[in-house]
């Protein structure tokens, strides 16, 4: 039987607000441990929270661009339970009546669009950072005691749920990277999964395939890369298939991700359902976002990355165009085709050099680098990698680099074509024997005989003559 | 020599003003009545020997945070809790210049009506020591009618400030859910709370309601005021049509001597000009005190979550986080507490939420409803403050449900969040009978006026036999 999974996604996204989403303390990392607190956000008797107004309108904003519906009244709720990062004694969240409800995100695939459904898009506060010191789990239970830095507690928090219509773990990436890339043009975030901007937790079922049935799902936690999320869902469907396959029943569980071994730990099963008694939160009034705010939110929506793709896909193919477009890369390359770079040949180069140089593409002088794409075969390579490191420097010009000539003249290059072949009895008799992929070692070998000068095109002629022939 | 018993918030303001007597002599009087009658009456938790503030001195009840005082909120769970900032209103009577006498005594986060649940022991009737001052603001209460500070600020959910006020024989008002920060105010049910003033007279109060109102940024329940708190004057009750609710006339538990006493002062403003008529709030009655303790307790048990003990507050030690929460609570709160976190919690549990807090809400819409209904037919509203006059202390320690009972009657306008005020109206059987008017949302200025007329004509003597 073929199987078919079934992923949902849960995704919190920490908003960059200046002040934290019920008080006026900081938002920002960095600060030493409990300075960024306010009577508000460590729960002191008798403090109440105010919304903060950026925060609902970034939200909304976020919920447009999710194609989310923003119904006329939004109700902030009490989540209760008790946990040392949680001063109140419950979470201020949304429930019953999220803040946006109902949307889409179109993924592009070479498979033709997928319609990604948007559950709700709802706003609350981040709970404190807990640190749990010794005991074996890591969790509070056996801890020998327990660290608590309220400065992140309060932080406002989008919290986004996918209808459970992705159907692998290559589609969970790229709808993560297309959703990351929009919320961080939306200028909301910076939705960066190692500073915890922003989390995914995974929903995952798997169903033969043709079937149109829900089984029972399990929860994926504590994966902190996009590949690991991959990683993980993989693993779990893998999991959940052996369990149907030897007859067995998949458990409702929640599972940590371990990204080390790739392998996944459930975590110990509760005594108790969670039982959060939500109610509406009687401290602050409902949310009534007026229509003239949603027009002008919507009206300020930049051109999303989904549509970018389409644009440029058709100048280029799917794949580049989601490479440059998730990578923030795309107004870069639009800008050095039009400065005369050839579509695929500058598309390469940013996605490839540039980006493995680690240069900010938004520092870079796009005229400089179309004429860096269009001299890449005549420069040597090594000024060319150079040029491409030393984009982003203020008052960087091409011009010195474009005058550098690779050396392509045999006559120069035989001697030392016959010196790398010499040196390296072994390889080339193995390359004789059929190992042809040793090529690239001879010809690497004679860019750094000549630091990177040789033309890469003569030397590869030159090396493959010299050992098809009988020797020299 | 001044007499506190007899000494009005206005007319302590005049001496002040006129320079007949410094901030210090008044301030030292309150200070040397408290010491010589409230070793008796335990209204006050704690004093403030040294306060800023060069103007008329003043009690707040220990639910209000008051930064670099303790504030309790008569509850062990928040002994040695020293708050660091200002409640509004502490903020608010503190720009207005007034003077911090204390700390009042409360039942503990203002559960109850009678003092009796303070952990620190219960405050007493200055007109009967053997009896309760009411609940839970006793201590406000209490201090203002044995002249121990000449106003004083509450806190009122379902009855806290009226309902005190009526037993212990003054001016208390509960003012519109909105119009009064409650910020810094230790919460027992969030939309239900309401800070207000209690004083000899419905002028004072109006006075001190003035300085509190008022929306308040760092409350979003708070709305601007649509008139300002005026000061009443005159005598007349003319053209004012005052709505007699029969439920809240013939409901069962209510004293001959309190219903005599009500109907009394009806009769008053008859003659002063009004129009009395009956009317009817069949569910508000019926439902009221049912809704009140679905509503209340659910807030409650999500209000108090806050005190585990890692914080603030005194940590019982155990073994794990768990335990040190669990141990912290179940040593810090009194039954009071403890029963309503348990009906609240259940209130809201899954599988009972519709049918207890959600029903409780629908309801609460027809108590509304009802009112505004009533209200759109008469100014003000009429019946007991409380269905008794003051009880022996003990008497209802052991019975929660005759306990709850005492709030019966001021309950229902509670959950509709308007404007009550209570004026005392006689006595029954040597004690005070409170009367009190409900007013439409953000009506007080009608509710002054009303009070301070009837307050005239019926000529109260605030000051108990005992001590005059």
């Amino acid at each position: 039987m073929t199987w078919e999974p079934v992923i949902g996604l849960e995704i919190h996204v920490q908003l960059k607000t200046r002040t934290k989403m019920f008080c006026r303390c900081p938002v920002g990392f960095g600060a030493a441990e409990n300075t960024q607190t306010c009577p508000v956000c460590l729960g002191f008797p008798g403090a109440l929270p105010v919304p903060n107004r950026a925060a609902v309108e970034w939200t909304l904003k976020l919920g447009l661009a999710l194609g989310c519906e923003i119904p006329e009244r939004a109700v902030f709720a009490r989540k209760n339970y008790f946990y040392p990062d949680l001063p109140k004694g419950y979470q201020i969240s949304q429930y019953d009546l999220p803040a946006c409800i109902t949307g889409n995100v179109i993924l592009p695939t070479a498979e033709g669009d997928r319609v990604i459904g948007i559950v709700r898009a709802h706003l609350e506060e981040d709970a404190a950072k807990t640190v749990h010191v010794g005991g074996r789990t890591g969790r509070i239970g056996g801890a020998d005691y327990s660290l608590v830095d309220y400065n992140r507690g309060g932080t406002p928090l989008v919290e986004i749920v996918t209808e459970p219509d992705i159907r692998s773990a290559d589609e969970a990436k790229r709808f993560l990277q297309l959703l990351r890339q929009t919320i961080v043009e939306l200028g909301v975030s910076d939705a960066e999964m190692e500073k915890g901007t922003l989390r995914v937790d995974a929903n995952v079922s798997v169903r033969p395939e043709g079937s149109d049935e829900l089984r029972t799902r399990t929860e994926i936690k504590n994966m902190n890369s996009f590949n690991f999320i991959a990683r993980g869902i993989e693993a779990e469907v893998e999991r959940q298939i052996g369990v149907w396959e030897s007859a067995g029943e998949v458990r409702q569980e929640t599972y940590d991700f371990d990204a080390a071994t790739g392998t996944l730990t459930p975590r110990r099963a509760k005594e108790e359902a969670d039982d959060y008694r939500y109610f509406p939160e009687p401290d602050l009034v409902p949310v009534e976002p007026p229509a003239e705010l949603v027009e002008r939110l919507r009206a300020e929506l930049p051109e999303l990355p989904v549509a970018r793709i389409r644009r440029i896909e058709a100048e280029l193919d799917l794949e580049r165009a989601t490479v440059l477009v998730t990578g923030g890369l795309d107004r870069l390359w639009e800008e050095a085709v039009a400065a005369g770079a050839e579509r695929v040949a500058a598309a390469n180069v940013i996605a490839n050099n540039l980006v493995g140089a680690g240069v900010d593409p938004a520092a870079v002088p796009a005229a400089e680098l179309a004429r860096l794409v269009g001299a890449r075969e005549r420069i040597p390579r090594a000024a060319f990698d150079e040029a491409i490191a030393k984009l982003a420097e203020p008052g960087f010009s091409a011009e010195p680099y474009l005058a550098e000539e690779a050396v392509s003249d045999t006559a120069e290059l035989e001697p030392i074509v016959d010196r790398v072949l010499e040196a390296n009895p072994g390889q080339v008799e193995a390359y004789r024997g059929g190992k042809t992929g040793l090529l690239g070692f001879f010809v690497g070998q004679v860019m750094k005989e000549t630091q990177g000068k040789a033309d890469p095109r003569v030397v590869n002629e030159l090396v493959r003559g010299k050992l098809a022939g009988n020797g020299s | 020599m001044i007499d506190t018993l007899r000494l009005t918030a206005e007319e302590a303001a005049g001496l002040l003003e006129r320079g007949e007597l410094s901030p210090a002599e008044l301030r030292r009087a309150y200070l040397d009545a408290i010491a010589e009658r409230d070793p008796e009456l335990h209204c006050y938790l704690r004093t403030t020997e040294e306060a800023e503030g060069e103007g008329v001195p003043i009690g707040l009840k220990d639910v209000i945070s008051t930064k670099g005082v303790e504030t309790t909120a008569g509850s062990r769970i928040l002994s040695g809790y020293v708050p660091v900032f200002d409640a509004t209103v502490a903020a608010r009577v503190k720009a207005a210049g007034l003077s911090l006498l204390g700390k009042t005594n409360t039942d503990e986060f203002a559960m109850g009506s009678s003092t009796e649940n303070s952990a620190y022991g219960p405050s007493r009737n200055p007109w009967d020591p053997s009896r309760v001052p009411g609940g839970s603001g006793g201590g406000t209460a209490a201090a203002v009618t044995a002249g121990l500070a000449p106003w004083g600020l509450g806190s009122d959910t379902g009855g806290s400030i009226k309902q005190p006020s009526a037993l212990c024989g003054n001016v208390g008002l509960r003012p519109t859910y909105g119009s009064v920060s409650r910020y810094g105010i230790v919460a027992f049910a969030s939309s239900l709370d309401q800070i207000g003033p209690v004083a000899k007279t419905v002028r004072d109060v109006a006075l001190l309601y003035s300085v509190i109102a008022g929306r308040d940024p760092h409350d979003s329940t708070t709305a601007e005021l649509q008139e300002v708190p005026r000061l009443p004057e005159g005598d007349s009750l003319a053209g004012v049509r005052i709505g007699v609710p029969n439920e809240l006339t013939e409901a069962e538990g209510i004293e001959p001597g309190v219903k005599e006493a009500v109907a009394g002062a009806l009769e008053r403003a008859q003659e002063l000009g009004a129009e009395v008529d009956e009317c009817s709030l069949p569910r508000s009655v019926r439902y009221g005190l049912p809704c009140y303790y679905l509503i209340a307790p659910a807030e409650a048990s999500s209000n108090l979550a806050r005190y585990d003990g890692v914080r603030y507050g005194p940590r019982a030690q155990a073994s794990s986080y768990q335990g040190t929460v669990d141990r912290t609570r179940d040593e810090g709160f009194g039954d009071e507490p403890k029963r309503r976190i348990m009906l609240g919690t259940y209130a809201l549990s899954a599988g009972y939420y519709e049918a207890f807090y959600g029903q409780a809400q629908k309801v609460r819409t027809l108590i509304i409803e009802e009112h505004r209904a009533a209200l759109e037919r008469f100014d003000v509203l009429a019946c007991a403050t409380s269905p008794t006059v003051a009880f022996p202390l003990g008497e209802r320690v052991e019975d929660p449900l005759a306990m709850y009972a005492a709030d019966l009657l001021t309950i229902p306008s509670c959950l509709a969040g308007l404007p009550g005020l209570s004026i005392p109206c006689g006595l029954s059987d040597g004690l005070p009978v409170g009367l009190q008017l409900i007013g439409p949302q953000f009506g007080e200025n009608t509710l002054f006026r009303v009070g301070h007329a009837l307050e005239r004509a019926i000529g109260f003597d605030t000051v108990p036999e005992r001590l005059r």
